[in-house]
């Protein structure tokens, strides 16, 4: 196990290494300019680009870069108007976001997990159809669009909740983006634990535990249940990157802080802040390999088959 | 001869009738079935897939789908009491608490698929174990040891510790047994036990299964499509098509002396090491689909004797001698004289040789 | 049930010589004709058909037919004075002459430059469609062509493209997108180069998975055992066979893409003015939400509706491909 797991590590620490390299890459050969050309001198640019050390070769502005991206900067904003630091701005945006996707993705197992358990056990009848339906809105309907009605109705037509995202308040500001934000997840959480809990319940070895005399919710606790539930680790993942990119739309709407916001601001404002998306890129496949990294280990822990298979080989 | 009247039957299945709902409509998979499993004697079904013979037995076991509908039928257990009860009388609930596992078990076709892949194997047992018996945790793992043992798993102190997927086939089977027998049932139903394993597995699965039935005093139904297996383990022989029983018999009666058309052809269509013919038999075509209901006789589609009257009206039971009966109007009074194909009748006729040089 | 048999003469005559072989519960049905049967049969699979035919019968037909171009600024001249139609709750023509634009028709309204939304709402979903179909078509040639090839030729070839996937897929569709929007410039090609670049890895994997299942089959191994070339094997003989599980696939991708292009117009990276799509109209109306909210409804109702349609489409298919015992 932990060789598999010291494996897992170094894979998914090289695979971000050719991605930084790559989006670095990328950055610097672009066509264009990093300054707006209308208002800064020859002069006073090609002075920029020394001071930014943009004139050296690319694998030595790599190198440079790598060696401060390991003493945990991420550099300057290139903009003229924008010459701060990076990191606290960036993580203070981070820290925002992350808030609000960590409840969502809580709403999300959550309400999903619930749905399709009570859809799975009521198969066929009025709950089970309730299910589907939420699960069918959630895939047809955007989460940004949801965010929308939910702002126009609940914080506009009923100033129940704040119309635009309060720091102060944070937890119940949040529920409005967070809800709209696990939508999606809900609806393919609970399509996948009803459809996974059906697959189980006509399993032989459910069979075999009837045939004992296990019935009702011993018969969920012990056999049900937790063969239906490991699969959905394999779901949550690719959730997790939705969720950063719903983000982006959903910060936009209610006006929060967040990386997504970060993101469109640096990419579809005037001149876009090459250095940003170079930081923000390398943040979010560094988080979303994270993701993918603990959830496969998380896999191999609760699954014996995998646990096992991979101690022997 | 109802399970009242004869104390030697500890389960009797009458007029069983079965309907599956499906999207396409609805399967009439069941229609009458009737038969006895006297106390400590071995009773086998056969029939191809789909000829109702694992379904008849989900039912006795209370583990039919949900889409299953029960139209009519009893079926009587004798408690050890000697009370005989209905079990589709009985709630799930109270069915799974005082039958299931304690007096009627069952082992399943795939041992690759019949234990729960996240749970070590001793933890399988025992559970079985202190579900139906005021028993410590540990004298119930000491118990799963015991049976392992009994089951002829080497090393059975290490095997508890193991997840399914690290035996092969036949161990699992094994387990699965052990499972079965952990809280000594008075019936076992083996749901074609050894299709999954390997020739040489079998056989001794098969050996275990009797042993096990000799020392337990356990009566056993066994569901197959293999005569071979049918042979070595059964007293009695029930032939089930389409949802019925169409020949009834003691193991003898239907090896040697076959009367239904579609007997012949399970029997043609055994492998048997002196014929010799280039081809091995079988009976053409498929089992009907009883998405419609057959009319007259089901099997008259594939039968190279049909009669016109198969077309029209359903055989009744024909009585041949006390154990032995068949529905094929051939062996109405009317009927022309229809002889088994003479390939079959040299057969037999070698086997029962063999047999009683034995 | 239980009334007497009556019986005939000729009861207990044989039938005769017939063909016992000729099987007739399982007559002979061609594969794409059981699950065109089949995916006929589901109810859900055929609302999902007439509800994204409709829409596209509109897209196609609705700015053609309408009064209005979709960039045009509806006006009239009162008396001297050039007058615009903007914001205009939905309305049709009855002449009574209240106002100056009573005898003009706006099924859905004006936006608030004083275009007709109906003909941009029908041209907008057209643009959308547009999108995803180019970009989807193209990402199933790609993915299917990279999956193909990595499953059959396995081996060294496939560790290497397998390995370019598993980096490739470990870049969040944000940054892509974003790196893309430096490079770029904003509007149709955006989108679709975005689409392109991570739609077809999800296909790749398909056809890959496909492919090592067939190619073992003993058809691909006896034409190959009399010479066949590989190229042949792949495109000739798996890929026929992998068609239904990629159709599939395209049925879910395509809602994704016509949200994603959503998604970026929104943002203000896609679709520019004055060109218009779904998403570019969800985005005006979002402006105006809580002074003319009608103006947001026609081009949420329609992409919800598209969404809808190509997923049950796409459940149909899966449903008749791999059809469950129960369903029988």
């Amino acid at each position: 196990m932990s060789k598999y797991v010291a494996k897992r590590i170094l894979m998914s620490a090289l695979t971000l290494f050719v991605i930084i390299f790559v989006l670095f890459v990328l950055i610097r050969i672009m066509p264009g300019n990093p300054f707006p050309v209308e208002r800064m001198s020859a002069e006073l640019i090609l002075q920029k680009r020394a001071e930014l050390g943009l004139d050296k070769p690319i694998l030595i502005q790599f190198a440079d870069y790598m060696s401060m991206l390991l003493q945990g900067s991420f550099g300057n904003g290139t903009s003229l108007y924008n010459g701060a630091p990076i990191k606290p701005i960036m993580f203070a945006c981070l820290e925002n976001s992350f808030k609000v996707g960590v409840l969502s993705i809580l709403f999300g197992t959550t309400i999903g997990l619930g749905l399709g358990i009570v859809a799975a056990l009521n198969r066929g009848k009025f709950l089970d159809g309730l299910c589907t339906v939420v699960s069918i809105l959630g895939v047809c309907i955007p989460s940004y669009v949801f965010m929308i009605f939910l702002q126009y109705f609940f914080a506009y037509k009923i100033p129940f909740f704040p119309y635009f995202f309060d720091p102060s308040q944070f937890l119940f500001s949040s529920i409005m983006p967070s809800l709209s934000l696990s939508l999606f997840s809900i609806s393919t959480v609970a399509r996948f634990t009803r459809n996974e809990m059906i697959e189980v319940m006509n399993s032989d070895y459910v069979k075999l535990a009837e045939a004992k005399g296990l019935y009702g919710f011993e018969l969920l606790r012990r056999h049900v249940l937790r063969n239906a539930l490991i699969p959905i680790v394999t779901v949550i993942a690719p959730l997790v990157v939705d969720l950063v990119t719903g983000a982006m739309v959903i910060e936009k709407i209610y006006g929060i802080n967040g990386a997504g916001s970060l993101m469109v601001n640096a990419i579809a404002g005037d001149g876009v802040d090459y250095n940003y998306v170079l930081a923000l890129g390398i943040v979010f496949s560094a988080l979303y390999i994270a993701v993918m990294l603990a959830l496969d280990i998380l896999y191999g822990i609760i699954d014996p088959r995998i646990r096992l298979a991979t101690k022997e080989g | 001869m109802g399970i009242s009247m004869n104390e030697k039957i500890i389960l009797s299945v009458e007029n069983l009738d079965i309907t599956f709902r499906t999207n396409a409509g609805n399967v009439h998979a069941i229609r009458g079935v009737n038969f006895d499993l006297p106390a400590g004697k071995t009773l086998a079904l056969v029939g191809e897939s789909g000829s109702g013979k694992s379904v008849t037995m989900k039912a006795v076991a209370g583990l039919l789908d949900d889409n299953a509908t029960i139209n009519s039928g009893k079926i009587f257990y004798r408690q050890a009491d000697g009370n005989v009860i209905d079990l589709l009388t009985l709630s799930k609930k109270n069915l799974r608490r005082t039958i299931n596992g304690q007096q009627i078990a069952m082992i399943f076709q795939d041992p690759m698929t019949s234990l729960d892949p996240t749970m070590r194997i001793g933890e399988q047992i025992a559970e079985t174990i202190l579900l139906h018996k005021k028993i410590s945790t540990s004298d119930a793992n000491k118990r799963a040891v015991e049976l392992l043992q009994l089951v002829g798993l080497n090393e059975p102190e290490k095997r508890v510790k193991n997840y399914p997927h690290q035996l092969s086939g036949g161990q699992r089977q094994r387990v699965v047994i052990a499972i079965a027998l952990s809280c000594e049932p008075k019936i076992l139903i083996c749901d074609e036990p050894t299709t999954a394993l390997d020739v040489t597995i079998q056989a001794r699965i098969l050996d275990l299964i009797q042993d096990l039935q000799a020392k337990m005093g356990l009566s056993v139904i066994f569901i197959t499509h293999d005569l071979g297996v049918v042979a070595r383990v059964a007293d009695f022989v029930k032939v089930m098509y389409a949802g019925k029983i169409i020949e009834a018999g003691t193991v003898d009666e239907i090896f040697f002396d076959p009367r239904h058309p579609y007997t012949w052809g399970l029997l043609s269509a055994m492998p048997d090491l002196e014929t010799n013919d280039d081809r091995l038999y079988s009976i053409p075509g498929s089992p009907p689909n009883l998405l419609h209901e057959p009319k007259g006789d089901a099997f008259a589609a594939r039968n190279q004797f049909a009669m016109k009257i198969d077309e029209r009206e359903e055989p009744p039971m024909f009585q041949i001698s006390e154990t032995h009966f068949a529905a094929t109007w051939l062996l109405h009074p009317d009927a022309p004289k229809v002889e088994m194909p003479a390939q079959l009748r040299e057969r037999l006729a070698r086997a029962r040789k063999a047999a009683n040089l034995q | 049930m239980a009334k007497t048999y009556i019986p005939k003469a000729d009861d207990f005559e044989f039938i005769g010589s017939r063909d016992l072989n000729v099987d007739l519960n399982f007559a002979s049905q061609g594969y794409w004709k059981g699950v065109a049967v089949h995916f006929l049969r589901n109810r859900l699979a055929v609302t999902g058909v007439v509800i994204v035919g409709v829409i596209i019968l509109f897209a196609i037909f609705a700015p053609i037919l309408s009064s209005y171009g979709y960039q045009e600024i509806v006006s009239v001249n009162d008396t001297g004075k050039e007058l615009v139609a903007k914001s205009l709750p939905p309305q049709i023509a009855d002449g009574s002459a209240q106002n100056l634009f009573a005898d003009k028709t706006f099924l859905f309204g004006t936006d608030d430059m004083g275009r007709d939304l109906w003909t941009r709402t029908w041209h907008g979903a057209r643009i959308s469609l547009i999108i995803a179909f180019v970009a989807i078509f193209i990402d199933m040639l790609i993915g299917t062509s990279y999956g193909l090839i990595s499953g059959y030729f396995g081996g060294l070839v496939d560790n290497i493209l397998q390995r370019f996937i598993e980096i490739a897929g470990s870049i969040p569709t944000l940054v892509i997108i974003s790196i893309l929007a430096i490079f770029m410039e904003k509007g149709i090609g955006l989108v679709i180069s975005s689409l392109l670049l991570t739609e077809w890895i999800g296909m790749s994997k398909i056809a890959r998975a496909e492919c090592l299942k067939l190619k073992e089959r003993e058809y691909v191994l006896a034409s190959r055992t009399l010479g066949a070339g590989s190229f042949h094997i792949i495109f000739k003989q798996i890929l026929p066979n992998t068609i239904g599980p990629i159709i599939t696939q395209v049925m879910f991708s395509i809602p994704v893409a016509i949200f994603t292009e959503a998604f970026l117009s929104f943002v203000g990276v896609g679709i520019v003015l004055p060109q218009c799509s779904l998403g570019s109209l969800i985005e005006a109306g979002f402006g105006n939400i809580t002074i003319l909210p009608y103006q947001i409804l026609p081009p949420i109702t329609v992409l919800a509706f598209l969404m809808l349609g190509f997923n049950l489409i796409g459940d149909g298919f899966r449903e008749a491909l791999a059809p469950k015992l129960e369903d029988m």
